[in-house]
């Protein structure tokens, strides 16, 4: 690339304009509990609140959307096709596989997260890339491909609006699909204020049009264009992505090369499949009937096409997914990482997706989070929730998300991840329990004690044995039956 | 009564571990309902849990044998309905028994009592004519709230309106969060207390805002969560089990 490239249009972002990418071995998940990590969440309140106006927002327009419609008959056609994909999924891989090369797409498999490193940093090194531009992706999050791309010298831009300010403070992504969901307009004011060297607009508008201005200079300067993706089309060999802001499709098509990074399990048999998820994964993301742009990649430009990538690889990203496959927790597969458990969850809407320590929130994250890092590592989140079943109800492939939670609990206690205190305290009660005699006796003595630390029929003393209860509730004591 | 003058039906009442140690009076009140409706029952001796703590933590065997001892109790050779008063543990029993005694020698057993198992709205609903009859009247203001398992995993959510709807002078007003968890989730309210307590507050939040005088559930677990953080707060919303307003009103 000329020196000359930065005379393109838009306006180039300050240096230093972003902040260095987290490492890999920064994610807290293994520094910290869930209870230290929705502390800091909850300690803002400003965050509580933009969360859960936002996924009541959001939770609100799924519900609209499909008023009208035979939703049920819709999500159960959908987990059908996602179970059947997964249950083949090596033989839809390989198909997809045969059909993108036939595309003239070179196609890597990266079985974990530091091979997945490994080949885009490689991608960056042997065509001299230096400057990147990248729509958003959870699979590059999860293998922080972002700080891989650092380390060999490439200047990354964040072009999806809510990435762009992650990246800009430095921060993670919160939400699947919304990335600044606990952000608040007044926050992005600021931060964009800094960058501009002067106070802009408190509008959405005016602060959408200075990001706009740096990006669009981004977009026309960079060597590469990195996305995610969607949907791989078995039948096709195609890589599809939805989006909003139309970075998607600029990221795509407008830089001499394109790489997705993307997860194994996102493989759909047959374009008309889409037919069925296509509407639930915005229907469910956004309440969208469909979003602005869907974009679908099916390799580089071919000779005389007036546009499009001259180079376009795929990653396959596999990190854990294929030794879900045949097991118990298989149906985790299914997941169109929509974020719809998420805005319903009572849980994630009090501390947000930074308490699951990694990169997926929610009910999805407590399950996802154990599956990929291991149990011992996160086998805690799968605690963290209330089993209210909520995210069942909503999922639009109908995974049964309440009984993989379940199932994470008992494979922690059959794994002894579970600390020794826990399985002792259950192992007393099932012997005195079991036994009604010793049952009714403990009963009582539980009754008279606590009528005896009452005062005014209630329990509100920081008693030792009741403190994680009454730090913040009384205990109501029972009235003597009469 | 309408149709069954003379004639008593017989029902078993599970009372449930909770009820046992902090919610003796939703026993007695359930009981109270029962004897206006002319409703035979009686409390089998032996029971002691239905497992749901250890069960919902990932610790099947100790949920096992507490349940055993319950399972045991109830299995009595009848068939008679067994009432619970908890939508969670009517839910566990009724749901969850057959897949955790599955193949054990108790799994017959645990197929049959979960058949038997009744919530106790779903059941008082089938007596509201009867209920209206002894002229129940309370002037509240009342909000109704969903417990989770009751109202996703039994599916029930018409009957316990339907039921305080047959109380004179009660105005029932729907809240805006009322299928929202309260924060409870049983050994969840220990582990993760601050979260627990947030929880309750976004919906006491919408109970305020109602205007309500008392909140009405159908899960003694809820309540004591919701009560407990009101009392705390100085909320002026009383919450009740379903059985202790309708004996209130009907005394």
């Amino acid at each position: 690339m000329s020196a000359t490239r930065e005379d393109v249009g838009g306006t180039p972002l300050p240096p230093g304009w972003a902040k260095p990418a987290h490492q890999p071995d920064a994610f807290e998940l293994t520094t910290t509990t869930f209870e230290e990590r929705a502390a800091k969440t909850m300690a803002r309140p400003f965050a509580r609140g933009a969360i859960a106006n936002a996924t009541d927002h959001a939770a609100a327009l799924t519900t609209a959307r499909f008023v009208g419609t035979d939703h049920q008959a819709l999500r159960e056609e959908a987990r059908r096709i996602r179970a059947h994909a997964i249950a083949n999924l090596p033989d839809y891989l390989d198909q997809w596989i045969d059909q993108a090369e036939r595309k003239g797409t070179i196609v890597h498999y990266a079985s974990d997260e530091s091979e997945a490193r490994r080949i885009v940093a490689q991608i960056c090194t042997d065509q001299q890339i230096t400057r990147v531009v990248k729509s958003k992706s959870m699979a590059s999050e999860e293998v922080s491909l972002n700080s891989a791309l650092e380390a060999v010298g490439v200047d990354i831009y964040e072009t999806d609006l809510g990435e762009f300010v992650v990246q800009a403070m430095g921060d993670r992504p919160g939400h699947v699909i919304a990335p600044i969901l606990h952000r608040t307009k007044d926050e992005v004011h600021e931060l964009f204020s800094a960058m501009a060297g002067h106070e802009l607009p408190n509008e959405a508008e005016a602060l959408t049009a200075f990001a706009r201005e740096g990006l669009r200079h981004a977009f026309l300067t960079a060597d590469a264009g990195i996305s995610g993706g969607n949907f791989l089309i078995a039948e096709t060999g195609d890589v599809l992505i939805v989006t909003n802001e139309g970075n998607g499709r600029l990221t795509t098509s407008l830089p001499p090369i394109h790489i997705a990074l993307v997860g194994i399990e996102k493989v759909l048999p047959r374009r008309r499949d889409l037919a069925v998820l296509l509407p639930l994964l915005t229907g469910h993301g956004t309440g969208q009937q469909i979003t602005t742009y869907v974009s679908v990649s099916a390799g580089p430009r071919r000779q005389g096409e007036p546009d499009g990538p001259e180079q376009m690889h795929v990653v396959l990203l596999d990190a854990g997914r294929s030794a879900l496959l045949g097991g118990e927790f298989e149906e985790a597969l299914h997941c169109i990482r929509c974020g719809a458990c998420q805005n319903v969850c009572p849980v994630y809407r009090q501390v947000g997706g930074h308490a699951y320590g990694w990169v997926y929130g929610g009910p999805i994250g407590a399950v996802l989070t154990p599956l990929f890092r291991g149990q011992e590592e996160a086998g805690e989140l799968a605690q963290a929730t209330t089993l209210c079943g909520a995210c069942d109800d909503v999922c639009p492939v109908k995974i049964p998300l309440h009984d993989l939670l379940l199932g994470l609990r008992r494979r922690s206690d059959a794994d002894g991840h579970v600390p020794r205190h826990e399985q002792l305290a259950f192992a007393l009660w099932a012997q005195v329990w079991s036994r009604p005699l010793l049952y009714r006796a403990t009963t009582a003595v539980a009754r008279g004690s606590l009528r005896t630390l009452a005062r005014d029929g209630v329990v509100s003393a920081k008693n030792p044995l009741l403190r994680r209860w009454t730090a913040g509730r009384d205990l109501i004591v029972d009235r003597r039956p009469r | 009564m309408p149709d069954d003058v003379g004639m008593s039906v017989a029902v078993q009442l599970f009372p449930t571990c909770i009820s046992d140690v902090v919610a003796q009076q939703t026993v007695t009140d359930t009981e109270r309902v029962l004897d206006a409706l002319g409703i035979d029952h009686q409390r089998p001796s032996g029971t002691t849990c239905c497992g749901q703590p250890a069960f919902n933590s990932g610790h099947d065997g100790p949920a096992r044998a507490v349940a055993k001892a319950t399972l045991k109790a109830l299995d009595d050779g009848s068939d008679l309905p067994i009432l619970v008063p908890s939508g969670s543990c009517t839910s566990m029993v009724r749901l969850h028994w057959r897949e955790l005694f599955h193949g054990t020698p108790e799994a017959e057993a645990a197929t049959r009592i979960a058949r038997r198992v009744r919530e106790l709205s779903s059941y008082l609903v089938e007596h509201t004519d009867a209920l209206r009859e002894l002229n129940p009247a309370l002037a509240v203001r009342v909000g109704y709230h969903d417990s989770c398992h009751m109202l996703r995993e039994l599916r029930i959510k018409d009957a316990p309106r339907e039921v305080l709807q047959t109380v004179a002078g009660l105005e029932l007003v729907e809240l805006d969060s009322s299928e929202r968890c309260c924060g409870f989730g049983g050994t969840f309210s220990g582990r993760y207390p601050d979260v627990s307590v947030a929880m309750a507050d976004t919906k006491i939040d919408d109970m305020v805002t109602a205007k309500i005088d008392v909140l009405v559930s159908s899960d003694p677990g809820c309540l004591m969560q919701l009560a407990g953080r009101m009392s705390r707060q100085g909320t002026p919303v009383r919450a009740v089990h379903l059985a202790t307003l309708m004996a209130e009103a009907l005394a």
